[in-house]
């Protein structure tokens, strides 16, 4: 079966130039540097018909960014990403619109992210009106139903984003990427700013909307739980790369890779009470300026002088998981 | 027992929408001392946002603070002049907004907006603001802080946004701090960093903090007391081991059992049964009656707030055996 989405060695480095007054300091001698952040760096990922893929990873590790090629909100810097076969530099204007109507994308913010000046009803339904996926007097009714669907009153259909709660917000940008009857679905921390119960009920519609119609799911979150309920299989990044892939149960029940480990030892529970909160321990490094080898060792406990100097590869280890990390690999023992 | 920091009586906020008028919050009341953490959950859209705005005075119309008090360390800052009411923000109460574009500014650097802050209610030079500013940032786990401080708001990742907002809010240490939903989407390690800082303020400076989330599993963490709110109104209050161990409230105990962690994978997940009720035609009574378990014809009357123990209360006519 091919693959429905499939990234190799995609890239998205961001460079930033001093600004007017900071080259006219740099005269003074005040040193402002040119920045360049390797947001992503080197993935390669495939996506099949009705799969969720998790993907979890620290903050400012790329997972945004990731998700925005993917949803064509912004072009790769480097590497191939191709829809249903096809890569996108040899796709044909039919192809492209095709990928950009069925890949939607809920953004992790969703204020920015919906018109203020829209009402809700034009926000969620006019892309499928314009789209042909509906006539327009059927709008109302569509919304409405949509709305029912991620549990929003249809009286509220007439309201702007600014007059919802932040988590009836994030609903609104749900229902909008729903509206196109997409086949895959970028949710970015789709479902974040929603109580448990309200969470239950919208990953239930996804696991349906899966069922019914084969959608396929980027998911991703830092609620380890969710990813864990809903996922099929999960890459951990970390600073850019992905350091860890394979079967959510594997994953989640026998961790490979350190950084994982670490994650998931972390996570918070309902049992644990009157925790006194730790710091972070050894320093978090700066995608502005990774550190050489494995961009982990400075905080990885297992870390050997050779973890400093050799970048290790997403391989499979002794139990066949893929990991970057010398010590699956046995370059390290 | 040491006076509150803050007392909170009777909040009542209503909106005006062109399908009617609705009461976002309705009755509210709860005191938060010196050094305590009072956790803020409940269904999204219940009020948990609007009753911070509330208290700092940050209703426009078409809404409207209708009734209740707040009184911060004794002043009752409800009527007080918005001039004064702007000099509190930020130096003696601060809001961590749950959409950190509500507090950055999207066309300005970030160095630009905190050291503003910071001179607005401090007597510092530019460059002094500036430090205070780098050292707020590396407090909540912002690595190369320098260089981050002369980003936009855009080029930051969204969990660095809510970061700085938290920063922003730490740096000028208040006596209290609201904080709306401030660590949903950070990692466990970050999250885990910012709240060692939180304890650390809170244990210094005897901050109060109120501590608005749907994620009870931080709320265990975290908190000492919690509220849970439904529908506009406090429906259940208590230690945070009570709560969460013997819940009272229908609406409770159905929360805690919808945490997908607790439901094997491939399984459904329970969430409440039913649907949030639209405020503009909440039911008759108890708010919660056409999902509860437990209604019958008691339910058409509005349940008061009852004392049920120790500090602990309960709006509900027949709460869980267990909680009693
Ligand atoms: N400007 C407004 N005009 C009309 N209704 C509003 C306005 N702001 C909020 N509301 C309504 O008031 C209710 C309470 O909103 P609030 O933002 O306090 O919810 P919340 O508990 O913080 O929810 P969430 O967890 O989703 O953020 C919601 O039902 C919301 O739709
Ligand atoms: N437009 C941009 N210009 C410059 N740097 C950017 C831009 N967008 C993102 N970055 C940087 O790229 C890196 C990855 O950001 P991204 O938003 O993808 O992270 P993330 O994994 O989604 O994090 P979070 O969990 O906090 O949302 C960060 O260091 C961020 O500062
Ligand atoms: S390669 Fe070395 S530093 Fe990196 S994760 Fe493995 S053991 Fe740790
Ligand atoms: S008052 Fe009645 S309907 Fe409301 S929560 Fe209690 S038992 Fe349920
Ligand atoms: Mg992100
Ligand atoms: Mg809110």
């Amino acid at each position: 079966m091919t693959a429905l989405l499939s990234l190799d060695g995609l890239c998205q480095t961001y460079v930033n130039r001093p600004d007017l007054a900071e080259r006219a300091a740099n005269l003074m001698g005040a040193g402002y540097r040119e920045t360049r952040v390797r947001a992503v760096d080197g993935v390669s990922l495939d996506i099949a018909p009705g799969e969720v893929v998790g993907l979890v990873g620290e903050s400012g590790c790329g997972k945004s960014t990731l998700g925005r090629m993917v949803a064509g909100v912004e072009a790769p810097s480097a590497g191939r990403l191709a829809y249903r076969g096809t890569a996108l530099e040899a796709m044909t204007p039919d192809q492209r619109r095709a990928w950009q109507l069925e890949v939607q994308m809920i953004f992790q913010d969703p204020f920015a992210s919906l018109n203020p000046r829209m009402r809700i009803e034009r926000i969620v339904g006019e892309a499928a009106v314009v789209h042909g996926l509906i006539r327009a007097r059927d709008r109302r009714d569509y919304v409405a139903d949509l709305m029912g669907k991620v549990g929003l009153a249809a009286d509220m259909m007439t309201r702007y984003p600014h007059q919802f709660s932040g988590g009836q917000r994030q609903r609104v940008g749900i229902a909008r990427a729903l509206a196109l009857k997409p086949r895959l679905i970028v949710c970015d921390e789709a479902i974040s700013a929603l109580d448990v119960s309200i969470q239950a009920q919208v990953l239930n519609l996804f696991e349906d909307l899966r069922a019914e119609f084969g959608f396929a799911y980027l998911f991703i979150s830092h609620d380890l739980g969710a990813v864990a309920h809903i996922a099929d299989r999960v890459a951990v990044m970390y600073l850019g790369r992905v350091v860890e892939i394979g079967a959510a149960d594997d994953v989640f029940g026998d961790p490979r890779h350190p950084y994982t480990r670490a994650l998931l030892a972390e996570a918070p529970r309902l049992d644990r009470r009157a925790q006194d909160f730790t710091p972070v321990t050894g320093e978090i490094p700066s995608p502005l300026d990774p550190p050489p080898g494995c961009t982990f060792h400075p905080r990885c406990p297992v870390a050997a002088p050779a973890c400093r100097e050799i970048v290790p590869q997403l391989q499979p280890g002794p139990t066949g998981r893929l990991a970057a990390c010398l010590r699956e690999t046995g370059e390290v023992t | 027992m040491t006076a509150p920091v803050l007392s909170v009586r009777g909040l009542r906020t209503d909106f005006a929408t062109r399908a009617g008028r609705l009461t976002a919050v309705d009755g509210v009341s709860f005191d938060v001392g010196p050094g305590e953490v009072l956790g803020l959950v409940g269904e999204s859209g219940s009020g948990k946002t609007i009753t911070g705005f509330s208290i700092l005075g940050l209703i426009d119309p078409p809404g409207e603070i209708v009734a209740g008090e707040v009184v911060l360390n004794g002043q009752n800052l409800r009527g007080l002049p918005e001039d004064a009411m702007r000099r509190l923000r930020g130096d003696r109460i601060a809001m961590i907004f749950q959409d950190p574009m509500m507090t950055l500014n999207p066309v300005l650097r970030i160095d630009t907006q905190l050291i503003e802050t910071i001179r607005a209610h401090r007597d510092v030079g530019r460059e002094a603001a500036r430090q205070m500013a780098e050292a707020a940032l590396a407090q909540v786990g912002i690595p190369s802080p320098a260089e981050r401080l002369r980003a936009y708001p855009h080029e930051l990742s969204g969990g660095m946004r809510q970061r700085v907002v938290i920063a922003a809010a730490l740096m000028l240490e208040p006596d209290l701090i609201i904080a709306d939903e401030p660590t949903t989407a950070l990692d466990v390690t970050i999250q885990s960093q910012i709240l060692y800082e939180m304890q650390r303020l809170m244990a210094e400076r005897n901050t109060a903090l109120i501590w608005i989330t749907h994620d009870l599993t931080v709320v265990a963490g975290l908190a000492h007391r919690v509220a849970v709110m439904y529908a506009g109104r406090i429906v259940e209050m208590g230690a945070v081991d009570d709560l969460l161990d013997r819940p009272a409230h229908p609406y409770t105990h159905g929360l805690i059992h919808s945490i997908p962690s607790a439901t094997p994978r491939g399984e459904r997940l329970q969430p409440v049964r039913g649907m949030t009720p639209s405020l503009l035609n909440l039911p008759e009574g108890c708010a919660f009656a056409p999902r509860c378990p437990r209604a019958d014809a008691a339910c058409k009357t509005r349940p008061e707030e009852r004392r049920i123990g120790d500090g602990r209360l309960v709006r509900c006519h027949h709460p869980l055996e267990s909680g009693a």
